[in-house]
């Protein structure tokens, strides 16, 4: 097996705990994590606020550093970059953020977002070569570049904003690109559109794609694997049909009842998920994060945080109520997450 | 268009009930440096009591602006420049300041954009929740009274009454909707206006908040209108369902209807652009941009971006019409239909 693209191990990010305040909250708790270069497949990471997905991508980016474990980029401590290397990284490693209004600076043209990257890159020798570059990145993301380039932010959609920091992301040919939340803040009849070219980026340039979302419905239809994670951990992973058609933890079967699917004959989930009071849960436990709200918490749940166990082949959930399938390392979570290259090529087709 | 879209929909009511708030050509206008900006150009819906309509549209097609009007809440420089708004048969538009001020949260409330954010951090729930009883009732009444309302209508949002102790940093981000809801029903009013009320909360807690409003219009027999662009949250909540484009209503329908079979082609795109959970890894984009509201363009204001665009939708305004019982729809494709059947 090559050296994977990048690589959390046993991850902890911890917050606060200074001065001010005495309580440090865990957005992270020893999470593993690998990310193979050169699979042309699409992971979307869920969560509700505060599962710790955004903290994830920041670790990703390095734009922090853990507070325990290592961030490794082809196999190199990413806090430890400088220089060359540390360049190569920003460029590998692209980003799409949320918010498609505050990454344009409204005193320039479109074009400066796309003409920074060149410049600072040398991805272009000449001002044609240039303006080529510029002009096929906005095709792919299927933008016109004689309507786009020259024109203010102000004169743009929130979504062809959008698609142009997407086309910026794929001028730089990154080896990853991490989105984080790409289409919250776009119009709902522009979402289609935009992860739309963020598919056709992933199939034809061959960039894998970590889609960082609170949408369940987008991330069921844009990607092929999925991580669900709750207050710093991973809940459960595996293949996206399978774990949104039959998630496994009750967290992520809480997640998918309350989905409101765009169908009225499709209820949304009408049985309230009531704690049995069979067991109770103390306040301060060492165990499963999740127990509070479980509806059936055992007393081995706060005892000791569940490892991942294999539901079914390529499923895997951290709860105990699958404590007599096969344990699964940890580290070897990310196994499930990557397409084996027979299977990629026939993802359109399926 | 006006003139036939209130004739059109007074067969609607279904006989003995009468609508709670009738809407009739409504017009709202922004006058700017570069011209008059009809944000809202020429609306007529009837809301029945205890009903629950949803109001979607992309950003800048008016749903909010509707919201704010029904309110009476526009500032210059915009203005209603033109329509009525009955609230139980009582026109909105022509009264007095005073007089609206005494309508807001008894008769007519809103739960806005942001809401939970805009809670004072240094007053607890309760106090907030007597500000706003004491600041529209007619009259005066003690402070037990008032303390004895506003702990109900916690209460009547599913919070505990102790919650009224509290300070908004003290609860989270669904307790903080809720409070605000509750607000919003202290006064029982008759029609309740939320505008994108879970836009910023996770799916699970959205669930907990939209089952609240879905519960208060049951208990209460509050009409609720819900404006938000999430056609999901919608088809699992609202009865009716109107859709409006570039200030205008394109299609009023009842929700299995407007699911199972759109009329209006641009709900048909909006429809079609959703993640259904068949045929996953299709995408469809509406192609093309809303107009922009300064230079509107001729006929149809969707014709632009219309796959069924015919010549006649390029010079005329289509009526707004009822196609069948219940369902209304402003499109050139039906309105032959309509006419054959009238024939």
């Amino acid at each position: 097996m090559t050296e994977p693209l990048i690589e959390l191990r046993n991850v902890t990010k911890v917050y606060g705990g200074g001065v001010l305040s005495r309580e440090a909250t865990v957005a992270l708790d020893d999470v593993s994590l690998t990310v193979q270069g050169d699979t042309p497949q699409i992971v979307s990471v869920v969560g509700e606020s505060g599962s710790g997905k955004t903290t994830l991508a920041s670790l990703l980016m390095g734009f922090i550093a853990p507070t325990s474990g290592t961030v490794r980029y082809r196999g190199e401590d990413v806090s430890k970059l400088r220089g060359e290397h540390m360049r190569e990284f920003r460029r590998d490693v692209q980003a799409v953020f949320q918010d498609p209004f505050s990454v344009f600076n409204p005193f320039y043209k479109v074009d400066h977002v796309l003409t920074v990257p060149i410049h600072k890159f040398r991805l272009a020798r000449s001002k044609s070569e240039r303006t080529e570059l510029m002009e096929s990145a906005l095709e792919t993301v299927g933008l016109r570049p004689d309507e786009t380039l020259g024109r203010y932010p102000h004169q743009l959609s929130g979504g062809q904003r959008q698609r142009i920091t997407v086309a910026r992301a794929l001028m730089l040919r990154p080896r990853l690109i991490v989105a984080d939340e790409p289409v919250s803040m776009v119009d709902a009849s522009l979402r289609a559109t935009i992860l739309e070219s963020l598919r056709t980026v992933n199939q034809t340039l061959n960039v894998p794609i970590l889609y960082i979302t609170h949408d369940l419905g987008t991330a069921y239809h844009v990607s092929d694997h999925i991580l669900v994670m709750y207050r710093g951990t991973i809940v459960e992973a595996g293949e996206v049909e399978t774990v949104i058609n039959a998630p496994k933890h009750p967290y992520t079967q809480l997640l998918i009842d309350s989905i409101p699917w765009p169908d009225p004959t499709r209820r949304w989930g009408e049985e309230r998920v009531e704690r049995t009071e069979a067991f109770s849960v103390p306040d301060e436990h060492g165990g499963c994060r999740f127990a509070q709200r479980c509806p059936s918490a055992m007393s081995k749940c706060v005892t000791a945080p569940p490892p991942p166990f294999l539901s079914s082949p390529g499923h895997a959930a951290s709860c105990y109520l699958y404590a007599d399938r096969p344990e699964l390392p940890k580290e070897d979570l990310s196994t499930l997450l990557t397409l084996a290259p027979p299977e990629g090529s026939s993802i359109k087709a399926s | 268009m006006s003139a036939p879209a209130s004739q059109a929909s007074s067969p609607t009511r279904p006989p003995g009930a009468s609508p709670v708030l009738s809407v009739r050509d409504l017009r709202v206008e922004y006058s700017t440096d570069s011209g008059v900006v009809k944000a809202v150009n020429g609306i007529s819906f009837d809301l029945m009591p205890g009903e629950k309509l949803g109001l979607v549209g992309e950003s800048g097609s008016g749903k909010s602006t509707v919201a704010l009007a029904l309110m009476r809440m526009i500032r210059p420089p915009g203005r209603i420049s033109g329509g009525q708004m009955l609230l139980q048969g009582k026109d909105l538009v022509p009264l007095p300041e005073r007089t609206m001020r005494q309508m807001r949260a008894r008769e007519i409330a809103m739960i806005p954009q942001g809401a939970m954010n805009s809670l004072n951090p240094v007053a607890r729930i309760e106090d907030q929740i007597i500000d706003t009883l004491e600041d529209h009732a007619t009259e005066r009444r003690s402070k037990k009274v008032l303390l004895d309302l506003a702990r109900s209508a916690l209460e009547s949002v599913g919070l505990r009454r102790e919650v009224g102790r509290m300070y908004p940093h003290e609860l989270s981000g669904g307790m903080k909707q809720r409070a605000c809801i509750a607000i919003a029903v202290a006064m029982r009013p008759k029609v309740v206006i939320a505008d994108e009320p879970t836009s910023a909360l996770d799916v699970v807690v959205q669930r907990q908040v939209m089952d609240t409003i879905l519960r208060l219009q049951d208990e209460l027999g509050v009409a609720v209108i819900l404006i938000g662009h999430d056609m999901g949250l919608m088809a699992q909540s609202v009865d009716r369902l109107a859709v409006m484009y570039a200030g205008k209503l394109a299609e009023v329908s009842p929700i299995r209807e407007i699911f199972a079979e759109p009329l209006h082609p641009y709900t048909d795109l909006l429809i079609d652009s959703l993640p259904k959970l068949e045929d996953r890894g299709t995408f469809r984009g509406i192609p093309g941009l809303p107009p922009s509201l300064k230079s509107l363009p001729p006929g149809c204001l969707f014709h632009p971006r219309c796959p069924k665009v015919m010549d006649i939708c390029r010079q005329e305004i289509p009526e707004y019409l009822e196609l069948r019982p219940q369902q209304f729809v402003a499109c050139h494709l039906h309105e032959e239909r309509h006419d054959r059947a009238a024939d």
